[in-house]
This record gives structure tokens, C-alpha cells and sequence, in this order.
């Protein structure tokens, strides 16, 4: 292993850094044609119903509307619009419009109009019918309800997920390794509880945005917020049934995305009216839309059952969770299976481990991929419990981890046996400093077991908590990424990737893993991303997949890019290219070999500069483009880990929580840019901690949502905590790029238990149901006395 | 109807309906950089100054603008590239939809207090959300700024 970097584990400027801070033309809507059609939804109001009518008559008449569309205009092919690789894991359950609305701010019709006041009046003018259906908003009831989310026939499944539309069910999982309730009933000390998360919404500041134009090869070009060009060319190409030959996508900058933009949404409603109108069209959501229309995260029941003997030495886990997917099952199975498989592994030392349950279809709006995916609801039920058994045991809670915990050179059968969607790969954890990680964070926490509360003044209490966390590096053997490395006049090289900056900086820090293995500065990489015309393939910017497996792409082109150079500076010279030698800045003959004075020339040098030169204008028939192309696909995916300490305050009156201060301790392996993974582990914490406080999706009793706005739906301000101190565990995983994991996700993973642990701490009441908002830690207070 | 406006200074006529908000008005008159997060004054991407005290332009109509001054991240262009560069080195940066917004509050918090402590910038900048970065290094970086300003 060698950490003697120059490119990577050094700080970069992100390099769109500058440019976005100015201002310039970046986003979906900056960019759009001044002359496209503005399309907006007509959406449901109903929570479930079937349209009995929609006149249009109307708004047809009013001067500069283009059309309105509606479910007897288009083509019904069920697609599932959860941008995930083929075949996909989601059922295909969504039609580009459909005779029935599944949840309030389901698209009913489509109009385009000359500008934005012409299509808003327009949607006013427009009159449905509805059929008003019983709604089925408690996934408790989905199996028994006499409502139906989901009558359609033609829904499907690309391979069996236990998919149950008639009993409203998405997908169900089972994986069972030994005998847990044997294992449990032998146990000294059990804990056996129910938590409860909530629907949480992404929030990124840029609202989902797209356009589509016809250009000069009548070819339909799609430009939309995505992050995942090419699962949306895929699907588009499958609803209009069009070859995706026919089909550009791309992305410019995005606003966020966390998630909510892995799914296909307004891409379906330009192209809709481009192809039948042939100008060009665009369509922003408003807040609003995004809150109601976009995804949610998964709501979760989640029945966890731990023991222990009397050391502490961890027997049995067995996690029972049921899954609310909304309207539409766009990740139901995946999210679900990840809860298991990201969170179950950190204690791999049991002897029996059971997970399983169901994810059922509501009339609420659809839950999709939202960062954590699954591992975040995991790892609060399993964190919780494992600081309530340490309480039993009479065992400070970060004693109980440290005895169980994995490490290194070591393996869990669950790896194997779940997999996304599937099954899983065999994988030996070849990097682990999950022992550092707790080690630092106590220090830094002034972590003492005895001591984790303490009085302050006005009825206010402190108190500390704590929690592991493990995340993914990309899904192995499906997650696929690659690059192109093309030199240029002047000797620098030209990055192209299908990867995703969704403003997480990869193309910044892809960039400098180009530059380590070419050995030379990032400055002379030029990057190109996100194109399906322009750029080689990748899966896009989702299951923490970026860094790893694009990261790993990268060096494979590079390792061509390098062999390319040598092959053409030996043709040029006559020599072989095994004796030619680059080292960043020429090629050169090495030292005792055969070739010495063998150049035509006599010289034993090119720099790269001068070589490009000669390959692009001086070369005669010789001249050629030096370009090559690696692609990656991992066999396994390693997983960061993180130690999460927090220490919060607790108003006693008011039932208000504060977090003061969360320390993270990472092991992400190499941090390609220490300064880009901080920024992407405080981000994801405080996500956590909003989750955990105060972020909720909330419905009305019809099912319409109340929390549809930043005013209603908080995000946390700079005002709402203390401080967030983030460092990284020295570490290197040999299969990642310089020794590099994921770091996108595993942040917001801990703090749901560890200030649900604090909380404890400082009230002695345990709150199971997520958020911990003031009435509700004030009436566990009151309960208390 | 028509407004008269100066924006960075120099001098527009916009055509404009009496209830468009200046954030439209604005974008559609090819000052992108102003953006829009959330039509409800929640969140402050859309923050410009108009006559140089910060202002949520999703929430105010653009006939309030007739005959004001309007200031958008590109009047400040020169201490934005400044601040831009304090922003970076801290890797504070990430999605930037809230960049130009935050950096003119930024601004106005200087101009307004040239040495604010740790309370105080939390405190002016709290209006100004961002999704993505924990507010850290945005608070590492401002308070760099702040020290190389004086």
C-alpha cells in the first residue's frame, strides 16, 4: 500500500466551485430554450380515485396553449420510474398517465402553453371528474383493506419479489441464518422492542427541472436535474417505445439530490410534449410539487429482538420490518433488503440472525431512494437496541459495541446471502478501523460511562449518546462505471464519465484520481460528465457508488491511457514500449535497457507536451488520437464505517432537544479530498439530525399533505446546532482507488441513535417513534413522574 | 405595465404584470443567477439587494422594484470572487444553488458588522438554508473572510 499521493488525500478546489458561487448559467432551468413551451401537471387532489371525465374544452380555448394531454393520449406501458440499473427491482406499476390517481399530487394531465402564467391558468380551467375512492393511508391496514392501490392488470415484476398487488403488496423479503428464537430463548439478557421512522423529504434547494428539444438530427435531447443520464434514456425509450438511439440525455449542474433525483419524473412530461408538439419544452416543479409529487423516504415499522449472555457477547438478532412504499413501489424491495444488509453485518459474530418483512403500497406520496437507503431505519432499530441492552447488562453502551463489533479479516454470511434485490457476494472486510473510530470519538466526546448526564441550570439537562454505522460501496456486480482519457495538443488530457456530480464534487475528486495514476497535476485534466451521447457509460450517482466505482474505472483508463502513450512514443522512435517510461511529464527511455541510443533521433526523451504535438500535426500518416477507455464493476463492496458521538441539551419544560456538539469519526478509507468527504459527512449528518428532531411528512386525515413547504417541512439552519466535528480513521482498502470507500451516505446514518440514546440518557424515558419533537418528549417526561 | 429599475447599476425598463414576483421578473430578464428554491421566502436562494439591504425577491413583487436599485451576485462580482476563493480552499462548496444568495447576505453582513462573531454570523445568515453542507466550513470560510477583510 502506498500513501506517497500528490493528487489524491490533497485539497482541491471543487472546480465548479468559483463558477457557481458567481452565479453563472448552471442549473436545468438556467439553460432552458428562451423559446420552450412551459408544461405543467394538472394534479390529483384526491388521495385515490378514478377519473371519470377531464374536460379540457376550456383551457383549450384560451390563447397560447399548445395542448393538454391526458391518460387517452398516450401510451400504456407500466414502467417504474426508480432509475435503478435492468432488470430493474421495482415493480412496474406507473404509467406515463393513467384513469386512476394513487395519491394526492398524482399527474392527472399534461398542458403546454406559451409561457407560465398562460399554462397556470389553464391548469385552473381544466375540469376533472372523479370517481372518489376510499384511500388506504395506514400501512397497518394494507393487507386487509378492502381499497386496492394498485386493480391495474398490467402491472409486473421483472423477476419474483413476492409482489402482491391485490393485497397491496410490493415486495416481501425472508433471509434467516440459524435458529434466533432458539439462540433468543437461551439468552441472559433479551431486548425486544418496536421503533418507528417516518417519511422524510430529500429538500434539495433546486427544484426537479427538465427540457427537451428536437436538434438538428431530429433527435430528442433531454436535459433534466438526474442523476442517472442513462437509466433515463433506458426508460424513456421503453414508455415511448422509441430506440434510445433516438435519445440524448444529459445533466448540467444540479441543485442536490440526496436521492430524489435518481428517479425518472418530469423527463416523462417534457418528452410527452415535444414529441407530440415538436417544439421544445420545459417543466420546473414548484416547492410545493417537490414536496407532494417527488419521493419520500421509506416509512418503517421496524420489530427488533436482540440477546446477549451475560459477557455481553451478542447471540442473536432478529429484525422484523414492515415498509410503507406510497403510491408507487419505485425501490420498495432494495431500500428494504439494505436495511438488513447495511446494518445486520456490524455485529457478525451471532449465532442466529433473522430479517424479513413486507413493504406494502399506500395512497401517500411515493417513498423512493433517499440517502442511507434503508440502512438509515436499520441502523436506528439495531443502535437503539443495542444501548438498551447495554443499559440491562449493566455495560457501558460503547463496551458492548467494542466486544461485538466487526473487524477486519472478517466476514458476515449475510454479505453472501442478501444482495440488492438478489443475493449478495461473499466478501472478506479487508478494511475496518471501526476500533480507531470509537476510540477517537470517546476521546473527543470526553466519553465516561458513569457520567453521561449531567444537570445544567433552568431545568435543562445534558446528556451523551452514541452509535456505530456501516454503509456500502456501490452494489457489487451491478454497479457499473466508466471513463475515456484523451490526450490533447498542449499535453493534457480530456476526462469524459458518465458519473454524476449531483454537487457532491465528484468530478472534482475523479479528476484527481485521473491525475494520481497518470502522474500528472489535476489541472491538467479536463473533465467532461454525464452525457449519453458524449460519454461512456455509468450507472449514475447513487448507492454511495461514485468514488468506488468510477473511482476504479478511472484508474483502469488511466493504466490504458498510460500504455497507449508508451506503444505510440516506442512506434514513433522505433524501440519497444516496454522500455519506454512515463513519469507524468515525458517518456523516456528507461535506464540499461536494450533501447538506449536506439531512437532515430539519438534523444532519449519526449516530454508530453512536444509528443502531443507531434501526434496531432507533425506526424504525417502516422498522426493519430490518443484515447483509452476502463471500465469497473466491482465483485464486492466495501463498506465505510463511521462512530457517531453527540452530547445534547434537553429542556425539561419544553421538552425541546438541541444537539450541542456530534463528533463523527470516518473510516471511509482514503479520503481522495479530505476537505470534499468533511463537507459530505457534516452534510449527512445533519440530515440525520433533522430527521431525528424534527423532519416529518405529514398528512391530513384525507391524506393530503400539510407539510408541503419550508415553512411547514423545517430543514435545519445554521441556528439549529452546535457544533459538527468530523475527522477520518487512517485507512486503505485495497480495492478501492488509492485505497478510497464511499463517504456519500454513511454521515447521516447515526444520528437517529445516537440522540435517541443521549435522550435516554438524560430522561430515562426511551422514544421509539422517530421524530423526537418537544410534545413528544415532554409527555414521555411527563409519563415519567 | 412598466418599471424602471437600475440593476448592477445600470439601468433596465422591464415589462411586468402587477402581480409577478422580482424573482421572475429578474430570471426571465436573463439574471439567472438569482434563484428559486421555494416560492414561500423560506429558504433564501433568491436573496438580491435592493437598495443594498438583502432582500427574499420570491417574495416581493417586482412593481416594489420600480425605480429602485436592484443588486444581484454579479454587481458584486469582485468581493464574490473573493469570497469565493475563502469558500473553496475550506471545500465549503457543494451543490451551489444556494451560492449566489448566501454570498450577498454575506456581503450585507460585513458591510453591516465588520467583525461579527460566530453568534452573530449564525444569526444573520440563518435565513439562508443550504441542504448539503452542515453550514460548517461555510462558517470556517466566512470567518476567514471576515478576518482578511479588516
Amino acid at each position: 500500500m502506498s500513501t506517497q499521493f500528490t493528487q489524491v488525500k490533497h485539497e482541491r478546489a471543487k472546480i465548479d466551485g468559483k463558477g457557481l458561487i458567481l452565479g453563472r448559467p448552471a442549473y436545468t432551468d438556467d439553460l432552458a430554450p428562451k423559446d420552450a413551451l412551459v408544461v405543467k401537471l394538472v394534479r390529483s387532489t384526491h388521495a385515490f380515485a378514478k377519473i371519470k371525465k377531464i374536460d379540457a374544452s376550456k383551457a383549450l380555448e384560451l390563447p397560447g396553449v399548445e395542448c393538454v394531454l391526458t391518460h387517452h393520449d398516450v401510451p400504456r406501458v407500466p414502467i417504474t420510474r426508480a432509475g435503478q440499473g435492468h432488470p430493474e427491482p421495482s415493480p412496474k406499476d406507473k404509467f406515463l398517465l393513467d384513469e386512476y390517481v394513487r395519491y394526492p399530487g398524482d399527474e392527472v394531465a399534461v398542458v403546454a402553453a406559451v409561457d407560465e402564467a398562460t399554462a397556470r391558468q389553464a391548469v385552473e380551467l381544466i375540469k376533472v371528474e372523479y370517481e372518489v375512492l376510499t384511500p388506504l393511508l395506514d400501512m397497518e391496514a394494507a393487507e386487509t383493506s378492502d381499497t386496492v392501490v394498485h386493480p391495474e392488470p398490467e402491472a409486473y415484476t421483472m423477476f419474483p419479489m413476492g409482489f402482491e398487488p391485490k393485497k397491496n403488496i410490493a415486495a416481501t423479503y425472508d433471509m434467516n441464518i440459524g435458529d434466533v428464537d432458539k439462540v433468543l430463548s437461551e439468552c441472559d439478557y433479551t431486548v425486544e422492542r418496536r421503533y418507528t421512522t417516518q417519511a422524510q423529504a430529500h429538500a434539495a434547494l433546486e427544484p426537479h427541472a427538465a427540457y427537451c428539444y428536437y436538434d438538428l438530427h431530429s433527435r430528442v435531447n433531454i436535459v433534466s436535474s438526474t442523476q442517472n443520464p442513462f437509466h433515463t434514456r433506458r426508460i424513456l425509450g421503453e414508455v415511448f417505445e422509441m430506440p434510445l438511439r433516438n435519445i440524448r440525455v444529459s445533466k448540467p449542474r444540479i441543485g442536490g439530490g440526496f436521492g430524489g433525483k435518481q428517479q425518472i419524473h418530469l423527463e416523462l412530461y417534457a418528452m410527452l410534449v415535444t414529441t407530440k408538439t415538436g417544439k421544445s419544452s420545459k417543466v420546473v416543479m414548484s416547492r410545493k410539487e417537490v414536496f407532494e409529487s417527488s419521493f419520500a423516504r421509506h416509512k418503517m415499522r421496524l420489530d427488533i429482538r436482540l440477546g446477549s449472555d451475560k459477557e455481553g457477547n451478542l447471540k442473536a438478532i432478529d429484525l422484523q420490518v414492515l415498509s410503507d412504499t406510497g403510491a408507487y413501489g419505485e425501490h420498495a424491495l432494495t431500500v428494504f433488503t439494505n436495511c438488513g444488509s447495511k446494518s445486520l453485518p456490524l455485529y457478525n459474530k451471532v449465532e442466529a440472525v433473522r430479517f424479513g418483512g413486507k413493504i406494502v403500497y399506500t395512497n401517500r406520496t411515493p417513498a423512493g431512494a433517499y440517502r442511507g437507503y434503508g440502512a438509515i431505519q436499520g441502523n436506528y432499530a439495531l443502535e437503539s437496541a443495542m444501548s438498551e441492552l447495554a443499559h440491562k447488562l449493566g455495560m457501558d453502551p460503547a463496551v458492548l459495541r467494542e466486544k461485538n463489533m466487526i473487524a477486519e479479516n472478517e466476514t458476515s454470511d449475510i454479505f453472501r446471502i442478501m444482495g440488492e434485490g438478489g443475493e449478495g457476494v461473499e466478501m472478506m472486510i479487508e478494511s475496518c478501523k471501526l476500533q480507531y473510530c470509537l476510540d477517537r470519538g470517546r476521546k473527543m466526546i470526553d466519553w465516561n460511562p458513569k457520567k453521561l448526564r449531567s444537570e445544567v441550570k433552568d431545568g435543562k439537562v445534558r446528556a451523551k449518546g452514541m452509535a456505530l454505522a456501516m454503509q456500502g460501496s456501490g452494489i457489487p456486480l451491478i454497479d457499473m462505471g466508466s471513463a475515456t482519457l484523451e490526450l490533447q495538443d498542449d499535453g493534457f488530457f480530456k476526462l469524459l464519465i458518465g458519473a454524476t456530480d449531483i454537487g457532491t464534487g465528484s468530478d472534482t475528486i475523479l479528476a484527481q484520481i485521473a491525475a494520481e495514476e497518470l502522474g500528472v497535476s489535476s489541472d491538467d485534466i479536463v473533465v467532461y460528465s454525464s452525457d449519453t451521447d458524449r460519454t461512456p457509460f455509468d450507472v449514475g450517482a447513487y448507492a454511495s457508488s461514485t468514488t468506488y466505482v468510477t473511482g476504479n474505472a478511472i484508474i483502469r483508463a488511466a493504466q490504458n491511457m498510460k500504455k497507449v502513450l508508451r506503444e505510440a512514443v516506442a512506434e514513433k522512435f522505433g524501440v519497444d514500449a516496454e522500455d519506454i517510461e512515463f513519469n507524468g511529464r515525458e517518456l523516456r527511455i528507461k535506464d540499461g535497457s536494450k533501447s538506449i541510443g536506439k531512437m532515430k533521433d539519438g534523444t532519449q526523451s519526449i516530454t508530453l507536451k512536444e509528443f502531443s504535438y507531434d501526434t496531432l500535426y507533425h506526424e504525417g500518416a502516422n498522426m493519430k488520437t490518443l484515447a483509452a477507455t476502463g471500465s469497473f464493476s466491482g465483485h464486492v463492496s466495501p463498506p465505510p464505517y463511521m462512530a457517531g458521538f453527540c452530547e445534547i441539551e434537553v429542556d425539561l419544560e419544553t421538552g425541546k432537544v438541541e444537539v450541542l456538539d456530534y463528533v463523527a469519526v470516518t473510516d471511509c478509507g482514503t479520503p481522495i479530498n479530505p476537505n470534499l468527504a468533511r463537507i459530505q459527512v457534516e452534510g449527512g449528518l445533519l440530515q440525520g439530525i433533522g430527521m431525528t428532531l424534527h423532519e416529518d411528512v405529514v398528512l391530513s386525515s384525507s391524506g393530503k399533505m400539510l407539510s408541503n413547504n419550508f415553512m411547514q417541512y423545517k430543514i435545519p439552519s445554521r441556528e439549529d446546532v452546535g457544533k459538527l466535528r468530523v475527522e477520518f480513521a487512517e485507512s486503505y482498502d485495497p480495492t478501492g482507488p488509492f485505497g478510497a470507500k464511499s463517504v456519500g451516505e454513511i454521515g447521516i446514518d447515526t444520528p437517529l441513535a445516537a440522540i435517541s440514546n443521549a435522550l435516554y440518557n438524560a430522561t430515562g424515558v426511551r422514544l421509539t417513534s422517530l421524530p423526537l419533537t418537544p410534545a413528544k418528549v415532554l409527555a414521555a417526561i411527563e409519563s415519567q413522574k | 405595465m412598466t418599471i424602471e429599475l437600475k440593476i448592477n447599476g445600470r439601468p433596465r425598463r422591464l415589462e411586468i404584470e402587477p402581480g409577478d414576483m422580482l424573482v421572475d421578473v429578474l430570471r426571465n430578464a436573463g439574471y439567472v443567477e438569482v434563484k428559486k428554491g421555494c416560492d414561500t421566502g423560506s429558504c433564501g436562494v433568491c436573496t438580491v439587494l435592493m437598495n443594498e439591504a438583502p432582500i427574499l425577491s420570491c417574495s416581493t413583487l417586482a412593481v416594489k422594484a420600480d425605480g429602485q436599485e436592484i443588486i444581484t451576485v454579479k454587481g458584486i462580482e469582485k468581493e464574490a470572487t473573493e469570497f469565493a476563493d475563502f469558500l473553496t480552499a475550506e471545500g465549503a462548496d457543494q451543490c451551489g444553488f444556494c451560492a449566489p444568495g448566501f454570498a450577498l447576505t454575506v456581503h450585507s453582513l460585513i458591510k453591516e458588522n465588520p467583525s461579527p462573531n460566530e453568534e452573530e454570523i449564525r444569526h444573520y445568515l440563518a435565513g439562508n438554508l443550504c441542504r448539503c453542507s452542515g453550514y460548517e466550513g461555510q462558517l470556517r470560510a466566512i470567518t476567514k473572510f471576515v478576518e482578511a477583510k479588516k
